[in-house]
């Protein structure tokens, strides 16, 4: 069992990233290929929309791959590369939104939820604690228990 | 017995959920009425001028297509291949829209010029002009993601509407004949 699991886990921390990206696509310029990684990583693919642009094996994908390391070639910024992208096909191309008028409420609903969730976790237990103060025993049980206690005892 | 009371702090997680299931849901109802899919995204460029492009034609040298034939006059673009069978399936409906003397331009998408033409012959050529995309480089210029894609464009050039996938009837009577009047 345990040898399985040290297998299992030598699996998968040696896995690497599976990219769709072709060989021919690779810039030869190392710098340069990393900045395209960097800019390809966050860019959605618009056909199949949970993946990367690097990771989709869609046309469009490899369009927009080659069509960022054009740009980096003829010497564009990141910015200026992802605001042109952006441009067309609006913030959902972004894979993590930018904070805006439209998104704040998906990037605030989280906070609000666990803000809630905590207070009333911590309201809960408050009242529950002094719940369990009001119900101590009385005098009558006390002495009741003592009787007991004794009785075990000789 | 204060630990049977419910008070209201406890059922804000609860009713914070129940807000969140109506507005999901809301979204969805909305989806459903309005002939949209959760697929299909809005364009960026609603409201912009077209894109600046220069296609050559399908075949030879010569007039493609570009932004300067759009606008002065109400016209739709149609991103299109001879490949895409939904594209295939829209075809009747851009003929009916030609035949109202709207102006459709065409822009091919990664075709052959054999494959297009043959196409265009077969089915019958509603467009005014048609320009051919072989990289597929003015299609990301237009936002395009999915074939075909329709656009409406209006008399001052700009992009009013949008419609991914095939135009189908319902499209036609219920959303671009009636903008397409609108705008005119």
């Amino acid at each position: 069992m345990r040898s399985l699991l040290g297998v299992l886990l030598t699996v998968f921390f040696l896995t690497t990233e599976v990219l769709a990206l072709e060989p021919s696509e690779i810039l030869k310029d190392p710098a340069q290929e990393a900045r395209a990684r960097s800019i390809s990583k966050n860019l959605r693919c618009l056909v199949c929309q949970n993946q990367s642009i690097d990771d989709s094996d869609a046309a469009l994908a490899k369009d927009l791959r080659l069509l960022v390391r054009n740009q980096i070639l003829s010497g564009k910024t990141n910015e200026k590369i992802i605001s042109d992208i952006v441009a067309r096909y609006g913030d959902f191309v972004l894979l993590k939104p930018p904070i805006n008028q439209k998104t704040l409420i998906l990037w605030l609903s989280p906070m609000l939820i666990l803000l809630a969730g905590g207070m009333s976790l911590y309201i809960y237990f408050r009242k529950r604690k002094s719940a369990d103060a009001e119900t101590l025993l009385s005098d009558a049980e006390k002495e009741k228990l003592a009787e007991l206690w004794k009785g075990n005892r000789s | 017995m204060p630990r049977n009371k419910v008070s209201f702090i406890s059922l804000l997680p609860l009713g914070c959920l129940f807000a969140l299931s109506i507005l999901l849901g809301f979204y969805l109802w909305q989806l459903g009425s309005g002939q949209k899919s959760l697929e299909e995204l809005p364009s960026a460029l609603i409201d912009k001028p077209v894109p600046t492009f220069n296609l050559p034609p399908i075949v030879g040298e010569g007039v493609g297509l570009s932004e300067k034939d759009l606008g002065g006059r109400v016209s739709l673009v149609n991103v299109w291949a001879s490949w895409c069978p939904p594209c295939r399936a829209e075809h009747k409906i851009l003929m009916k829209i030609a035949d109202t003397g709207v102006p459709i331009f065409g822009i091919n998408y990664k075709d052959t010029p054999e494959a297009a033409t043959r196409f265009l012959k077969n089915l019958g050529n509603p467009f005014r002009a048609v320009g051919a995309d072989r990289t597929g480089q003015t299609a990301i210029d237009w936002g395009v993601y999915g074939y075909p894609e329709t656009f409406v464009v209006n008399k001052s050039g700009r992009i009013k509407y949008r419609h991914v996938g095939p135009l189908t009837e319902d499209d036609l009577h219920n959303q671009i004949l009636p903008l397409i009047r609108r705008l005119q």
